[in-house]
């Protein structure tokens, strides 16, 4: 896709603010909306995602050619599926009870395939959910740098894939293809590389000795 | 410009000379002992953050600090944080007001979750409801701290109907935080509410939390409040030198972290990512006076913030380490970082 891919993040809290930073930074036009009125989050908007417009979910998904989830997931049941229905999807969110506490929908612990299970209309890519949102942007780099690292991008649409890989390259990681939502379960709390930022080398040797064992 | 230079503890359980961990209750009694020096060495505030873990076994802070403040005059002293989501805001506010008054006017409290979320299963709540409990009782203890009789209602406790809520303060509302850790949606509410910012940098760049400094600001002002300081709360260690700092903060730091980190999504350290974190980047204070001191003043003036409030300590530091870490910090780190930023 061209530089004039449209991304909508929902979600103002930990995380969407640091994607959507990213985003704007490697020029893609972003929108921001959290569960309400834009007023609410406008100075947010101003002051942290400069250059990002905030705008109702509605009106945010209705624009884009990309939508990242970046909402806890308790909230997830609040989206409709409907609104992203023929969108391509980010799903950056985690089952991680530990953290957020638990819930009964995602106990069978394969967090992005229920996701993609109830947006059954769009193209569902795991991504961005294993890096810190403490770390995810001190850590991007241009493509080429020596200490670039890596970043999963899980699905089983090949071709959505492709495209948030190239997204995942642009906004700083070396993405590292998974060939679906099930292989992506590695990204998830408790996985390999969740919390780690590792370079391409040891995103790959730690995925495959995790495949190892489980086999 | 006021600057207020602060040590904070979880009460992490200390170690003897042979690294077997002291007891619950001697580690407790070190830090009154601890609190009651920071005091001595002129160190402005102590805070106490709640705990409810084997290694951090701090769960009544507010006790150890009514402790302290009867062997002291002049610190003042608080929570950092109180976990108020599993906490009922009248009895947070009973608890500190109580303080308020044994230390004639010292207390003060910090608000938010840390990064502790052990308390939420321990008294029934459900953290997926974090949101909620936490919007609800800061506003509630935002109107708590007014002083007058309360009325409130909302889902997460009884209602309130023209309440008196005892005992009252003497001249007014005891100074009051709330700790964010990353979130600005949390920063806006802070403003909102009155309450002032206390920054939890625990990892990554403290310079990016420059713009929420100035989105706290920019807030206070769309919500006609006055300006009200900005503070940074961040972990670190002091010694004689940064080399014999980082040797004795790095396998603890490194234990701890490895511990937590599946729960938390932390990474692992690595001895490189620690240079990187105690590095002039990072956001661990670890090092000799002088480094440290350098660091502070430099975040503090990125950050334009007035207070700074190191997180000291780890599980397994000896009691004497921790003497000597506190010492040096109010006699060597805050004197310079006053000259530094004169």
């Amino acid at each position: 896709m061209s530089t004039s891919t449209r991304l909508a993040v929902l979600g103002a809290g930990h995380v969407g603010p640091v994607i959507a930073r990213l985003a704007v930074n490697a020029g893609y036009p972003v929108a921001v909306a959290a569960s309400g009125d834009p007023a609410d989050i406008a100075l947010v908007t101003e002051l942290i995602i400069p250059g990002a417009r905030p705008q109702w979910a509605a009106d945010a998904v209705a624009d884009a050619d990309i939508v990242v989830l970046a909402i806890p997931l308790h909230r997830f049941a609040d989206v409709d599926p409907g609104l992203l229905s023929g969108k391509l999807v980010v799903d950056a969110m985690n089952y991680w009870p530990a953290s957020d506490g638990a819930l009964d929908a995602f106990e069978d612990g394969a967090s992005s395939e229920i996701v993609a299970r109830r947006l059954a209309g769009s193209a569902v890519v795991k991504a961005l959910n294993h890096i810190g949102y403490h770390e995810l942007e001190d850590r991007a780099r241009p493509p080429g740098a020596g200490d670039r690292r890596a970043a999963g991008v899980a699905g089983d649409d090949r071709a959505a894939v492709a495209v948030i890989a190239g997204m995942v390259d642009r906004l700083g990681y070396d993405p590292v293809c998974l060939g679906s939502l099930q292989a992506g379960r590695v990204l998830q709390p408790g996985g390999p590389v969740f919390g780690a930022v590792l370079s391409r080398a040891e995103f790959e040797l730690a995925v495959r000795e995790q495949t190892r064992s489980l086999a | 410009m006021t600057y207020t230079f602060g040590l904070d503890t979880f009460g992490d359980r200390n170690g003897d000379d042979a690294g077997l961990p002291l007891s619950h209750a001697q580690t407790i009694r070190n830090v009154i002992e601890e609190g009651v020096f920071a005091e001595q060495v002129g160190v402005d505030f102590f805070g106490i953050g709640e705990h409810h873990t084997d290694y951090f076994p701090m769960p009544a802070g507010d006790v150890v600090l009514a402790a302290i403040a009867a062997r002291t005059e002049k610190i003042r002293l608080g929570s950092a944080v109180t976990v108020l989501s599993s906490d009922d805001p009248v009895r947070v506010f009973q608890r500190y007001s109580t303080l308020h008054a044994i230390s004639g006017g010292r207390a003060e409290v910090i608000l938010g979750r840390g990064s502790s979320i052990e308390s939420f299963p321990l008294f029934g709540y459900d953290l997926a409801d974090y949101e909620q409990l936490f919007e609800e009782k800061s506003a509630l203890f935002a109107e708590l701290l007014k002083g007058g009789p309360v009325t409130w209602a909302g889902k997460t406790r009884a209602p309130l109907l023209n309440q008196d809520v005892v005992p009252h303060t003497e001249s007014g509302p005891f100074p009051a935080w709330i700790g964010v850790g990353g979130n600005p949606e949390s920063v806006v509410r802070a403003a909102r509410l009155g309450f002032s910012l206390m920054l939890a940098i625990i990892g990554g760049r403290p310079a990016r939390f420059a713009a929420y400094s100035q989105l706290f600001r920019r807030a206070l002002d769309k919500f006609g409040h006055p300006a009200l300081p900005v503070g940074v709360h961040s972990p670190g260690h002091v010694a004689a030198t940064d080399a014999q700092a980082k040797a004795e903060f790095w396998p603890r730091w490194r234990d701890m972290i490895t511990q937590v980190a599946a729960e938390r999504g932390f990474a692992i350290p690595t001895e490189k990512s620690f240079d990187w974190d105690t590095g002039p980047d990072g956001s661990l204070y670890v090092g000799s006076p002088e480094t440290v001191a350098r660091k502070i003043a430099a975040n503090l003036r990125v950050l334009e913030a007035t207070r700074f409030d190191l997180k000291y300590g780890m599980p397994g530091f000896t009691h004497d380490q921790l003497m000597t870490n506190i010492e040096l910090y109010g006699r060597q780190v805050v004197p310079r970082v006053r000259e530094l930023i004169g």
